[in-house]
């Protein structure tokens, strides 16, 4: 099957590309962002999504299946900046899709989609609406391109629409959200929290993806690895200092000391768990993650030694 | 009478599925369960000398849901119906209690709650967690019922019916339990809900000595036989209310057997 990959120049797109093209699939990437050591069975065009010139790419191309993948999901990102990409980058994966013939187009976002609050359910399925948005407005444009991207379920009836939200995930590339946090000798805490975290080794969430894409799977779909874990027994899993800050105390802090720049709402995320339920998508596609979480964690600690 | 087995012995015993970090999937951890029973526990076997008398009529696995009254100006009798599930059972269970919102929302309750599997209330939780097959403990009187004032105490305020259309939807037994000397224990004369509001609780007891630290008075269980009813939970409200009445009616009887126990308890106490 013909795929194009769009947003390769991020880590987990790059497995998610070698991962369908070691699976037999014909593989081309999009971004704007370089991918210098793309291999050469992976053409990768250099353009902005939001561009007029990535919908040539799916003129010429005409690709059977598009993975967005092209989002911004930092905490620390820019709001008006973030929303634009993840709108409008999303706005235009399915615009061209529809305008050149594309049959399946797999939306891969984040399980933050639900926000983080204390009166949540600790497993949130695919009906939960995303309650957390109330304390952390920040994520509204992540929040927006899931709805929108499911909108399409019904607007596009012609087209398979998957929408995916994945886990944190972990692994040696050293990327994502809570890689970043755990990268350093010190993992600040939120004194008397200590949150679930629920991740996946990266090559399980990109072979998640390609699965989705082989199956065809509609609809939308959580999609989870091992058990969640806390944030403290993770810390310590991996030799990290823990280093509990009552809030308001970490809050002041946030931007100075080499702490990230978060939003305020961002400290509800090292307070109440975000743990989904991954039943639906493993009975739809026969996912089961490879990995388990000790594994997941020596093999990041092993990239992440200090 | 609560057997000797160490705390931390009858933690690994825990028939849960603890991934090797010693945490199951709900967050539950081995190593918080063993500091917080062994502090309960003391409480159970040397301060409160807990009483608890038909153990047995809880199931050993397998879903179930305890049922009772509420008795104590704050949870003591679900900290110590917990504890006894933990010691008197065999083998030992963990039960989960439908906690009020507020106790994950503060720092530090936030987390031992987490840990030790008290979950907030939810029906979502109470479900998955029932359909897991666990042991699931609920006091349908709600925050009404803790708040009970020192002559109130072996009362019995309106009980929700949630936990029954639960009970009917997920097939789950219920095995009632009726729990007194809480009321000794934390005899509150008044409830303040100004104190309550600078704390972030509901309210806060006030005992005639003021602070609603609890007293070592002897605190006694008795366990009902399992009650099952037909059902799927889509029953009408006239029913689920029929059923809550005998549940009710249970809880009232068992009530008044343990007061009767701890009446004879007191009396050879004293004797």
């Amino acid at each position: 099957m013909k795929v194009l990959v769009v947003g390769t120049g991020g880590a987990l797109a790059r497995l998610t590309a070698l991962a369908l093209r070691d699976r037999g699939h014909a593989v081309i990437g999009l971004d704007r962002r370089p991918w210098p050591d793309a291999p050469a069975d992976v053409p990768v065009h250099q353009v902005d999504i939001r561009k007029r010139a990535a919908e040539d790419v799916f003129r010429r191309v005409k690709p059977e299946a598009v993975v967005h993948m092209a989002t911004v999901n930092a905490l620390s990102a820019g709001g008006e900046e973030r929303a634009r990409i993840n709108l409008g980058g999303t706005q235009a994966v399915f615009s061209h899709s529809q305008a050149h013939g594309v049959k399946h187009v797999v939306v891969v976002g984040r399980h933050t989609f639900y926000g983080a609050s204390a009166d949540a359910p600790l497993y949130r399925t695919e009906a939960d609406p995303p309650s957390g948005i109330g304390n952390f407005p920040e994520l509204a444009d992540l929040v927006a391109a899931d709805l929108h991207a499911a909108t399409m379920l019904w607007r596009a009836p012609e087209l398979t629409t998957t929408v995916l939200r994945v886990v944190y995930t972990l692994g040696p590339s050293l990327s994502g959200t809570l890689s970043g946090f755990l990268k350093g000798r010190r993992v600040p805490m939120v004194l008397g929290f200590d949150p679930l975290f629920q991740f996946l080794d990266e090559r399980d969430a990109a072979a998640a993806v390609a699965l989705a894409v082989e199956k065809r799977a509609r609809g939308i779909f959580n999609v989870a690895g091992p058990s969640p874990m806390p944030l403290s027994t993770i810390a310590h899993a991996l030799g990290r200092t823990v280093v509990p800050v009552p809030e308001p105390v970490l809050a002041r802090l946030l931007g100075r000391f080499g702490l990230p720049a978060l939003p305020r709402g961002a400290l509800q995320h090292l307070k109440y768990p975000i743990v989904v339920d991954g039943g639906a998508f493993a009975r739809e596609t026969g996912f089961v993650a490879s990995r388990d979480e000790a594994h997941i964690l020596s093999s990041f600690g092993d990239a992440a030694r200090l | 009478m609560a057997r000797d087995e160490s705390v931390s012995a009858l933690v690994e015993r825990l028939e849960l599925p603890f991934n090797r970090y010693g945490v199951d999937p709900w967050g539950v951890s081995k190593k918080h369960l063993a500091i917080g029973f062994r502090a309960l526990a003391f409480l159970y076997r040397s301060y409160f000398r807990v009483k608890a008398v038909g153990v047995e009529h809880v199931p050993q696995r397998g879903r179930a849901m305890l049922v009772g009254n509420h008795s104590g100006g704050y949870a003591l009798d679900g900290m110590m119906v917990l504890t006894s599930m933990l010691l008197e059972l065999e083998p030992p269970r963990l039960a989960h209690s439908m906690a009020e919102k507020f106790l994950n929302q503060l720092p530090i309750s936030s987390l031992w709650s987490s840990r030790m599997g008290q979950l907030t209330g939810l029906p979502e939780h109470a479900e998955r967690l029932l359909n897991e097959d666990r042991l699931l403990m609920v006091f349908p009187e709600g925050a009404r019922g803790t708040a009970k004032l020192f002559h109130e105490r072996y009362s019995l305020v309106d009980f929700g019916t949630g936990f029954m259309r639960l009970a009917l939807k997920t097939g789950t037994p219920i095995v009632p339990l009726g729990f007194v000397g809480g009321g000794d224990a934390v005899p509150t004369v008044h409830n303040s809900t100004f104190l309550g509001k600078l704390l972030g609780v509901p309210y806060v007891p006030v005992t005639p000595y003021l602070v609603a630290a609890p007293l070592p008075a002897r605190l006694v269980v008795h366990y009902g036989e399992p009650m099952r009813f037909p059902g799927n939970g889509d029953e009408e409200d006239s029913v689920i209310m029929r059923y809550v009445d005998e549940v009710k009616a249970r809880i009232a009887q068992l009530i008044e057997a343990a007061r009767a126990d701890r009446r004879g308890e007191q009396g050879r106490t004293r004797s």
